[in-house]
């Protein structure tokens, strides 16, 4: 006797739990593949799946078994020219299973490593695994785009096809009750008058007022039934109401110095961190608009391809950038209503007597209004004015502000971390 | 007689067809003992899942299991391997996978390879009867299950993970290879749980060891000199049992691991045997099919050539030589049997006086019923097998700077290659030979174990360090290992390492 079943439309996904778990133990592997592959993939495939190499060692699950040396005994197969007592040789690699399980891998290609893939989300949990937002205070805002609709109880104007017909069906129950509820009453009355008569003896005054009485009832019968059943002023509708649904939502302001000094490779360091600055603010708000601006003695807001690819020259007035982000601000984005997160990336050259002026608008005018503020400074040189400025800044608000030094592609993971790693607040 | 189907695509209706008509000749014309069969189609996915829990359709959580499908599932992917075309359980009734992607070709293949080749072995195997129960397992495992993921929820996954690691790592010293077990219902293994976790509470409450006179019970007895009595076997027993600061779970834990083991221990004695058992039974029933008309000559060159990708054996020189093909011995072996049954020569006369000549049916029945790997082939292979796959033997002695070829497919070699192979499936051989000789429970609640050396094998350092931990993990005193080869210890670990001796002069 034989079942078969059909178990295609079951669950295909009973590893998953096997799989994060396989995945949490060798967390620190995977980060360190992430890591790697932050620094080493271009911009544009950053949001993309990894392929995950592990060291075979590291993942081995041991059992006992025997080594290498001592005496055995192997049969094989395929015998073509060797005779009883041949000697050769013993072949490199040991010659044969030595272990009785384990892979003894004798495919010769060797697994010394155990790849597999992390598909993007994985890749990106990973990539801003610990790190979170510094003040999230406005975090969820009144949005004005998104709305939901919410039961707003009953009402008497409305469309046919929101009509409630339990609502108006008892509504027209109470008018019809309230309207016909005296002249009932009559009826009442009447009919127990007709009664009592009839058992009185027969006599023409009586059969007079009988005759009156029926005629009364049914009048008053017959104006009861004219109240209609149904009537418009019964009907009740349903009511929606339109709601606002909050949307966590940021704007991003990234300012990049482009004067003379800045070269292509600078640039590149800068576009990293600005880009995983956005991928992060992407996991942390429904709503991200980026807002680019670059400088060198004047300020301008450019589109993201001319931001990052055109090419300008001139001298650096670095508060020209911060006085535009002001103003744009104050004109787009309501700080009631926005998260506003900037991010400036230059190489720290700026007019030295601009510095302090730098310092003042971001202590004074920008710092009030954003959520943070982090400074990179991609350059392998002694700092100048407007890092030990900056410094200053950091050390009155280090909860909004924050700085750090890139020189290499490799340090910019390393320095976003750092930038934002949790920090044990009370 | 009118062909069951032509074409390759498949349906319900043919799977059941075919099913009838191979069930038919099993039953009737051979006589083959199953269990009733639930065949269950699946998708390539759920394929990967049933891989990566060992074949079973309910298992415990555990990161390996992941790791082996995120593996399976890479390779897969990149095309690197195929899947298996089936998986099939022992239990009662007997599960097999078919995978949707398989043509009708294949899936009634696979039907006579699972569903009537393994499904009679794990009925009709002697170490399958004596050592597992078909009909519990899957309550077992859905039990295991459970108690483990309740394991996790009151003392977190990490504990829970650790625990299983180091069961796992022992999972082979797991198995009771003399002693039989009763078998029990789900009911009763749950009631006895409950108990085993009340006994052991009371055991380890500090009131009743402080004041045992208020036992009358408990008398003070002469202490045995040493602990055990004897050397045991079973690693994970002896902790289960013995161990003496685990929590009640974790001694559970371990037991549901052992369990496991005990249940997978037959399988792994019986790869060639249950694989050359199951291509005999496709490759005789199909072609049985065959005889009768009803399938097609297609159909027939599609299974011809599946069946010889099966058990082809690739000679030692080839580039994807990977030891000897288990289907390719198993299948030809009891054909062998068949022939010297059906077709003695003198050679089978005088090597196999007992069975030449004798029913085929009724001699390969009684050699799937009574042998294991090892005593199959030292029983069975014959010298014209020997002489089919040219095998020949390799000495491989250390003390010499080559190796030998010490025996090949001549009159001289003939039993020499057969005992060496059939030892090649030895377990006992191939896996140290590692008991536990004593724990000092008076002292330092240290645990000795010993390894028996045969032929001078030493055991690999890196692993056994490892595994080490893992016991040390379990038994959370000092754990001592020593390689013994001739009386004399050979070598040392110990966990926690112990620092060098110090030598006094």
């Amino acid at each position: 006797m034989s079942y078969i079943i059909d178990r295609r439309l079951n669950d295909k996904h009973k590893s998953t739990v096997n799989r994060q778990r396989f995945l949490r133990r060798y967390r620190k592997h995977i980060r360190e593949a992430v890591n790697d592959a932050v620094n080493r993939r271009s911009i544009k495939d950053m949001e993309q799946g990894e392929r995950i190499s592990i060291p075979q060692k590291d993942l081995s699950e041991p059992v006992f078994h025997h080594g290498q040396g001592g005496q055995r005994s192997i049969v094989h197969p395929g015998n073509k020219e060797f005779n009883q007592g041949d000697r050769f040789k013993r072949p490199e690699g040991g010659g044969g299973q030595g272990s009785g399980d384990g892979d003894a891998s004798d495919s010769g290609e060797g697994q010394d490593e155990f790849a597999f893939q992390i598909d993007k989300q994985e890749f990106l949990n990973f990539l801003f695994e610990d790190l979170e937002l510094p003040n999230l205070v406005k975090r969820h805002l009144e949005g004005a785009q998104v709305f939901k609709t919410r039961h707003g109880g009953i009402v008497s104007q409305g469309m046919p096809a929101k009509i409630n017909i339990v609502r108006s069906m008892r509504q027209a129950s109470m008018r019809r009750r309230a309207l016909t509820a005296a002249t009932r009453k009559r009826i009442r009355d009447l009919k127990n008058e007709r009664e009592a008569l009839l058992k009185e003896d027969q006599s023409p005054q009586r059969q007079a007022r009988l005759q009156e009485l029926d005629e009364q009832i049914q009048k008053l019968e017959r104006r009861v039934d004219r109240i209609p059943y149904l009537d418009t002023l019964d009907l009740r509708f349903n009511h929606h109401i339109k709601e606002p649904v909050p949307v966590s939502r940021a704007v991003m302001f990234c300012i990049m110095d482009v004067s003379g000094s800045m070269n292509q490779n600078m640039k590149d360091l800068a576009k990293r961190f600005f880009l995983l600055l956005y991928l992060f603010l992407q996991r942390n708000y429904d709503q991200i608009e980026v807002v680019f601006i670059r400088h060198h003695t004047s300020a301008k807001e450019v589109t993201e391809e001319e931001f990052f690819y055109s090419r300008e020259t001139g001298g650096t007035i670095v508060s020209s950038a911060l006085k535009l982000t002001r103003d744009i601000i104050n004109e787009r984005y309501p700080v009631d209503q926005w998260n506003i997160y900037a991010a400036q990336a230059s190489d720290g050259d700026n007019w030295n007597d601009d510095s302090p002026a730098c310092a003042k608008l971001i202590e004074e005018e920008l710092l009030p209004k954003l959520q943070y503020f982090s400074y990179v400074e991609v350059m392998p040189r002694a700092h100048q004015a407007l890092w030990d400025q900056y410094e200053t800044i950091m050390a009155r608000h280090p909860a909004a502000f924050s700085m750090a030094q890139i020189d290499e592609p490799g340090e910019i993971y390393p320095v976003f971390r750092q930038l934002f790693k949790k920090r044990m607040e009370s | 007689m009118a062909y069951l189907s032509e074409g390759s695509d498949w349906n319900f209706e043919l799977l059941a067809d075919y099913d009838a008509a191979i069930a038919d000749l099993a039953h009737n014309k051979f006589g083959l003992d199953t269990y009733p069969n639930q065949i269950e189609v699946i998708s390539s996915e759920q394929m990967m899942d049933a891989y990566s829990s060992v074949g079973m359709p309910v298992g415990y959580n555990h990161w390996s299991f992941g790791k082996q499908f995120v593996e399976v599932e890479g390779r897969y992917r990149r095309g690197q391997m195929g899947l298996a075309y089936e998986i099939v359980i022992n239990s009662d009734p007997c599960i097999a996978y078919l995978m949707e992607e398989n043509s009708i070709t294949m899936q009634a293949l696979v039907i006579a390879h699972a569903c009537y080749g393994h499904n009679s072995f794990f009925k009709g195997n002697y170490l399958f009867q004596t050592w597992t129960d078909a009909s519990s397992i899957i309550d077992y495992l859905v039990f295991a299950r459970n108690y483990i993921a309740e394991c996790e929820q009151r003392h977190g996954v990490t504990a829970v993970e650790e625990t299983l690691d180091s069961c796992h790592a022992l999972m082979n010293y797991g198995v009771d290879r003399y002693k039989r077990p009763s078998p029990i219902s789900i009911v009763e293994e749950r009631k006895r749980q409950r108990e085993r976790e009340d006994i052991l509470q009371k055991q380890v409450s500090e009131l009743w060891r402080t004041f045992p006179e208020l036992q009358p019970a408990i008398k003070t007895r002469e202490a045995p000199s040493t602990f055990p009595a004897e050397p045991q076997e079973n690693l994970l027993y002896f902790l289960e049992k013995n161990a003496p600061l685990l929590q009640p779970w974790q001694r559970e834990i371990i037991r549901i691991v052992r369990k496991m083991a005990q249940y997978f221990y037959p399988q792994r004695q019986t790869k060639v045997m249950n694989e050359g058992w199951a291509c005999l039974w496709h490759y005789t029933l199909i072609n049985s099919l065959y005889d009768e008309g009803k399938v097609t000559d297609g159909f027939m060159l599609e299974f011809l050539q599946s069946h010889s990708q099966v058990i082809y054996q690739p000679p030692f020189d080839a580039s994807f030589y990977s030891g000897m093909n288990p289907y390719a011995i198993g299948f030809n072996m009891f054909q062998d049997i068949r022939r010297i049954c059906e077709n003695p020569d003198d050679e089978d006369r005088e090597w196999f006086p007992e069975i030449a000549g004798s029913d085929w049916l009724e001699t390969v029945k009684f050699a799937m019923q009574s042998f294991k790997d090892e005593s199959f082939i030292q029983q069975f292979l014959s010298p014209k097998m020997i002489r089919q796959f040219k095998l020949f033997q390799i000495s491989d002695d250390d003390r010499k700077d080559y190796v030998e070829v010490g025996a090949i497919h001549n009159e001289q070699g003939y039993r020499r290659v057969r005992e060496s192979l059939a030892e090649q499936y030895n377990l006992s051989i191939q896996e140290p030979n590692i008991q536990i000789v004593s724990a000092n429970i008076h002292g330092d609640r240290a645990l000795t174990l010993r390894h028996q050396r045969s032929d001078g094998r030493p055991l690999d350092d890196h692993s056994t360090n490892e595994v080490l931990r893992h016991l040390h993990r379990l038994w959370q005193f000092d754990v001592h290992l020593e390689s013994v080869e001739n009386g004399s210890v050979v070598s040392r670990y110990s966990m926690p390492p112990s620092p060098e001796p110090i030598t006094v002069m």
